[in-house]
């Protein structure tokens, strides 16, 4: 396997040839992408373009009937489940804001850091000092310090789509993917993601999966265009928006 | 005279040799002259006369009389006589009596011909039968009557039975050559049962030849028998199949379909039952005649009262609960127990006896199997059930709807459909399903409250081992889960092959969990 | 202090001040006084506190983990199969057929020697433990594999309570060893402890006391812990864990494995108390009956879970002697009206209990990602 992989030593991720087909039904038909470390990259498409196929393929989540999914040049991510993918560095956002709702704030960030996940490390553990100075610290990045003690079932919209951003931080990863952040989100929410997205990005590579236009070109980020579960373009946002085949997939003939 | 009615007798062609025609043989047995004797008799047993029967007994157990103008009498117990000829009463002179007395030789012919004597009657399943007793029997003594049965018998199935018996009697024998043993071997291994089996395996006299084709005879019929015994073990199989099928049909509707699980499941196939009993009993003392079509006046009276129940449960229970599997599983569980309860107030706890009609009772051979009519009547019943619903759903406009609402409610509702009735119509449609199984179950199973309580989890075992949401999937694994339940018993037990089931089916939705044959693809996802 | 830790002291002391305070009213009061408890109501409040144990272990599995167990009666008589192993043992010569090593049943089989897996239950202590063991072992193997292929929600509950009625066909069995159609039954003393005697009950019941309190204290323990947390999480939210890292399923194989052991405790401290075990304990009715304690309590509460099975067990027994054609529609209305108007339990009416414990009405679906 290495060797087919030599090439792509300074990828963090490198998905080639990926094919998933469920019934008949090609949801991902000879998927290639590759993402250097550091980048964020926006994913668009319409409807049933993949995009949400790609991330299962890429947490684990669904093992494609093809290809290769390779993190960091070395892993083969297809042979994984999605905790061991977790452990690896891949952080990944639902597109419905997906917390565990009966649990303070500070309880979802506390779950979510980084550490030992065996069963009988969490029947004996204390909260150290050093987990509440990252949720500390968390909580200021995703703005919800005031909040830190309400349950995440009774936060706005917005504020749990925040949250689970911080959770996904909170874990650590080198890449983050996250699926349609600002859906249902106002523009001033819209505007704070974007600010997040980027600040996050200085740190960790991210793959944003968006639908909202405006959102993607606030980003200002290299672009892939998903249709019918292949690449049709990829490029800047002024590159993708005035090619043609983007233009028909997206107003149609 | 002796050597005159020798002649007559020689003289007389077999197939000429009619009842009206014995007089001769009845002057051959007055003779008193043995050998006369005994070829009389064996013309009377072979003549197919009524009469043969009563003067041959009466001979061996001497009490056969013949005066000296050749008449013959028979003299009963209490000491009068009849006469032989016309069995009527008659007053010979006692003292011109002669009691017939016989020898080895007249003995012989007369224990052939009584063993012989039933291969003449006038009815053929008569004759079938003393063949059959003569093949058991094996004994070459009867030959000579077997070739002349043979030479008359025009039923087909009669003669085969003969020239079995035939070929026995001569793979018996000590005389006969080897080629007719051949022959013989050839017959009985054509015939392939165990009887043909145990007397190829354990033949007397046989030369080293004949030894050798039976052997490969009795390899033969094992094989034969033991394709029949797997032919036995499928019948069972799918008579348990269609009994699973039937039970979990409606289930695969509300769970499959719908999503529902309904616990009270089973209490709509009781509701069927009792349906059944209360059908039968009006029938009973209203119109005594219409017993025979009791069941099928069931069946829509059945599937209208469950169904009616179900549509009601869905009304005032199911729907309050839709998206909430875990309680909806123990309110109906609840409701179960209420259904049960009611009917133990109403029925009383005993079980109630439901009749079988005429013509689902008794059974049909077919080849070596033997089909009992009621469990062939349920396997039919099932399919068609199966068949009916499968083009209820497909070809009509509330199936239709049906699979409208089940695949997409938001935009089944946006089309115009009203979706709680069609929910309501659906969960009716299993339990109405559910009754007719009942109608079924109630044929060979108690009808008591209890009843539906044995079924739901077999019910819900075959669902989700079909693949929910499937109904084809739910038949297959039916019939699929009956077989190896029937071919696991031999091994196991029936009790032992059950659990053997269950642990299988666990085993089983471990490994896949969406069933055998899954729903794929992002709407088995949500 | 909190409330949650008031409460978590509050009902132990309850549960075994409650129970010393009837043993007193048995042994210290002479019959003819008014207060004066009965052996009947000994035994009786004994085996609601069994029960109670069966409920709290259902509500661990149920109420934290999202675990709808419709089996778990199993694990309750697998632990009273084990001990009454051990009671049978105990009779020695004194059974009807005088042998000291083959229990009655087996002598009447024609057995000759005893069956290899009855070694060793003449010793109270490995009977105790494979009280434990047994059951344990079961939710083990059953567990890692259902887990495992992440069979959840409905079918889980299908296939636990195919997994009892299995148990319950094959206890049936004459040749299984554990007494058939009669089970284990005519004890006469226990560690040389006469079991009829007034004070050998008085100690029983304090036993199922002690006991009650302590798996509730561990069970707090549990789900106030960081584990109890992830287990709610994995309720709610099971594929969010999972890509949190989590293996949801060491998760719900610990806490299975624990239930089936308080619910293994429960069946040993039943069997001597009632005098009696049958297959009928493997009935999957049994299991679903246990449900229903739990949601009446509150699940998802601990307490709730025992204060329904003392308030179901006492109805049942109530109607079961005073109105018996009643009791089964009790109890069938009973299911339906506590699912459709009470979702959380009483205990949810009457305090406001931990709100993080408490789960939605029903579990959230997971999100199709």
């Amino acid at each position: 396997m290495s060797g087919a992989i030599g090439g792509i030593s300074d990828t963090l991720l490198y998905l080639s040839g990926v094919s998933v087909s469920f019934d008949g039904f090609r949801a991902l038909n000879n998927l290639s992408l590759v993402l250097a470390p550091g980048e964020m990259r926006a994913v668009i498409g319409p409807n049933g373009a993949g995009k949400t196929t790609m991330m299962d393929v890429i947490t684990g989540k669904t093992r494609p009937d093809a290809g290769d999914v390779i993190f960091r040049a070395d892993t083969d991510l297809t042979r994984l489940d999605e905790p061991a993918i977790a452990a690896l560095g891949i952080g990944r956002k639902f597109q419905k804001p997906t917390v565990f709702e009966p649990h303070t704030v500070h309880d979802n960030l506390l779950l979510a850091l980084a550490g030992n996940r065996a069963p009988h490390h969490a029947l004996f553990a204390r909260e150290t000092r050093a987990e509440r100075a990252r949720i500390d610290e968390l909580l200021a990045i995703i703005r919800l310090a005031e909040h830190r003690y309400r349950r995440a079932g009774d936060l706005s919209h917005g504020q749990k789509q925040w949250l689970e951003i911080g959770m996904l931080l909170a874990q650590e990863p080198d890449l983050l993917l996250i699926d349609e952040p600002v859906a249902g989100m106002t523009d001033a929410e819209t505007a704070e993601t974007a600010r997040l997205l980027r600040e996050i990005n200085r740190t960790k590579s991210v793959v944003v999966v968006e639908h909202d236009m405006d959102f993607v070109r606030a980003l200002d980020v290299k672009v892939t265009v998903l249709h019918e579960g292949s690449v049709l373009s990829e490029g800047s946002i002024e590159h993708v928006s005035a090619d043609p085949r983007v233009i028909e997939v997206y107003l149609g003939r | 005279m002796r050597a005159f009615l020798l002649l007559v007798l020689l003289l007389l062609p077999p197939a000429l040799a009619r009842a009206q025609q014995v007089e001769p043989a009845f002057a051959a047995i007055a003779s008193q002259d043995y050998d006369a004797m005994a070829a009389g008799i064996g013309e009377l047993a072979t003549s197919g006369d009524p009469r043969a029967g009563a003067i041959i007994t009466a001979l061996q157990a001497g009490h056969l009389y013949a005066d000296a103008a050749g008449g013959l009498y028979i003299r009963k117990a209490e000491g009068n006589f009849v006469a032989a000829d016309s069995g009527a009463p008659a007053m010979p002179d006692e003292d011109a009596l002669k009691r017939l007395r016989v020898n080895n030789g007249v003995r012989r012919a007369v224990a052939a011909a009584l063993g012989g004597l039933q291969l003449f009657a006038t009815d053929p399943a008569t004759r079938r039968g003393a063949a059959e007793a003569v093949f058991k029997s094996r004994d070459a003594a009867l030959l000579p009557v077997l070739d002349r049965a043979l030479a008359k018998e025009r039923d087909p199935a009669v003669r085969l039975a003969m020239e079995q018996a035939r070929a026995a009697a001569i793979l018996t024998s000590a005389t006969a050559p080897d080629a007719e043993k051949l022959a013989a071997v050839a017959v009985i291994r054509a015939r392939g049962d165990l009887d043909a089996s145990a007397l190829l395996a354990s033949l007397p006299n046989a030369s080293p030849a004949v030894a050798t084709a039976a052997h490969d005879g009795v390899m033969a019929i094992q094989r034969v028998l033991q394709l029949w015994d797997m032919l036995e073990g499928v019948f069972y199989g799918l008579s348990l199949g269609s009994v699973l099928l039937l039970a979990a049909i409606g289930l695969a509707i509300t769970f499959g379909v719908m999503g529902v699980i309904n616990m009270a499941h089973g209490e709509m196939v009781m509701i069927g039952a009792y349906v059944t009993f209360v059908v039968q009993e009006t029938v009973r003392q209203n119109a005594p005649g219409l017993f025979g079509v009791s069941l099928v006046i069931a069946v829509p009276l059945a599937f209208l009262c469950a169904g009616l129940v179900g549509i009601v449960v869905e009304r005032s229970l199911i729907r309050f609960l839709y998206g909430r599997p875990l309680e909806t599983l123990l309110a109906t569980w609840g409701l179960s127990l209420v259904l049960q309860q009611a009917v133990r107030s109403i029925f009383g706890p005993t079980n109630r006896e439901v009749g079988t009609p005429a013509w689902m009772s008794g059974a049909v051979p077919l080849g070596g199997l033997t089909i009992t009519l009621n469990r062939l009547t349920i396997i039919v019943f099932a399919f068609l059930v199966f068949a009916a619903l499968m083009a209820l759903l497909r070809y009509t406009s509330l199936g239709l709807k049906m699979r409208a609402v089940t695949q997409n409610r938001a935009m089944a509702a946006a089309m115009g459909i009203r979706t709680p009735w069609i929910d309501a119509l659906t969960f009716g449609l299993g339990s109405g399903v559910a009754g007719m199984a009942g109608v079924a179950l109630s044929q060979i199973d108690n009808v008591s409250p209890n009843l539906g309580q044995g079924y739901i989890i077999d019910s819900f075992m075959v669902v989700v081992f079909g693949g929910v949401g499937n109904l084809w999937g739910t038949a297959l694994g039916a019939i699929l889960l009956g077989i190896v339940n029937k071919f696991l018993e031999p091994f196991a037990g029936a009790v032992l092959g059950k659990i053997a089931v269950l642990v299988l089916v666990i085993l089983f939705i471990q490994r896949r969990p969406r069933g055998l044959f899954p729903l794929k693809g992002r709407a088995a996802e949500a | 202090m909190t409330r949650a830790t008031v409460a978590s002291f509050l009902v132990p002391v309850l549960i075994i001040g409650g129970a010393a305070l009837l043993a007193l009213g048995n042994a210290a009061l002479p019959p003819t006084a008014a207060l004066h408890v009965s052996v009947f109501v000994i035994s009786l409040v004994g085996k609601y506190l069994c029960y109670a144990m069966l409920a709290l272990a259902l509500d661990l599995v149920w109420g934290y983990a999202g675990i709808l167990s419709l089996g778990h009666a199993a694990f309750f008589a697998l632990g009273g199969y084990a001990m009454g192993m051990y009671l049978m043992r105990e009779i020695g010569t004194r059974g009807v057929y005088g042998n000291a090593t083959l229990p009655d049943f087996m002598v009447f089989l024609n057995w000759t020697e005893l069956p290899w897996y009855w070694y060793g239950f003449n010793h109270f202590a490995f009977a105790a433990l494979m009280a434990l063991v047994v059951p344990a072992l079961l939710a083990l193997v059953f567990g890692y594999l259902a887990f495992r292929s992440r069979v959840s929600g409905v079918y889980l509950s299908i296939i636990t309570q195919a997994l009892t009625f299995a148990l319950l066909l094959a206890f049936f069995r004459n040749n299984m060893g554990f007494g058939g159609n009669n089970g284990l039954t005519d004890f006469k003393d226990i560690i040389g402890f006469d079991l009829h005697a007034d004070a050998t009950r008085n100690a029983l019941l304090l036993a199922t006391a002690i006991a009650l309190a302590g798996a509730f204290l561990l069970a707090r323990y549990v789900v106030a812990s960081r584990l109890g947390k992830i287990l709610i999480a994995v309720r709610d939210t099971e594929s969010r864990t999972r890509f949190l890292g989590y293996r949801p399923e060491s998760y719900k194989l610990f806490v299975f494995v624990l239930s089936a052991i308080i619910a293994g405790i429960g069946g040993a401290l039943y069997v001597p108390q009632v005098g009696i075990i049958n297959p009928g304990e493997f009935s999957p009715a049994n299991s679903i009956e246990a449900v229903i304690w739990v949601a009446v309590g509150g699940r998802g509460t601990l307490v709730g879970a025992i204060l329904g099975a003392i308030l179901v067990n006492f109805g049942k027994t109530y109607f079961t002697s005073a109105l018996p054609d009643v009791w089964l529609y009790a109890l069938g209305f009973l299911f339906i009206l506590t699912t459709l108007f009470l979702p959380h339990g009483l205990v949810r009416v009457f305090s406001r209990a931990r709100p993080s414990a408490l789960p939605e009405p029903s579990p959230a679906k997971e999100h199709p990602a």
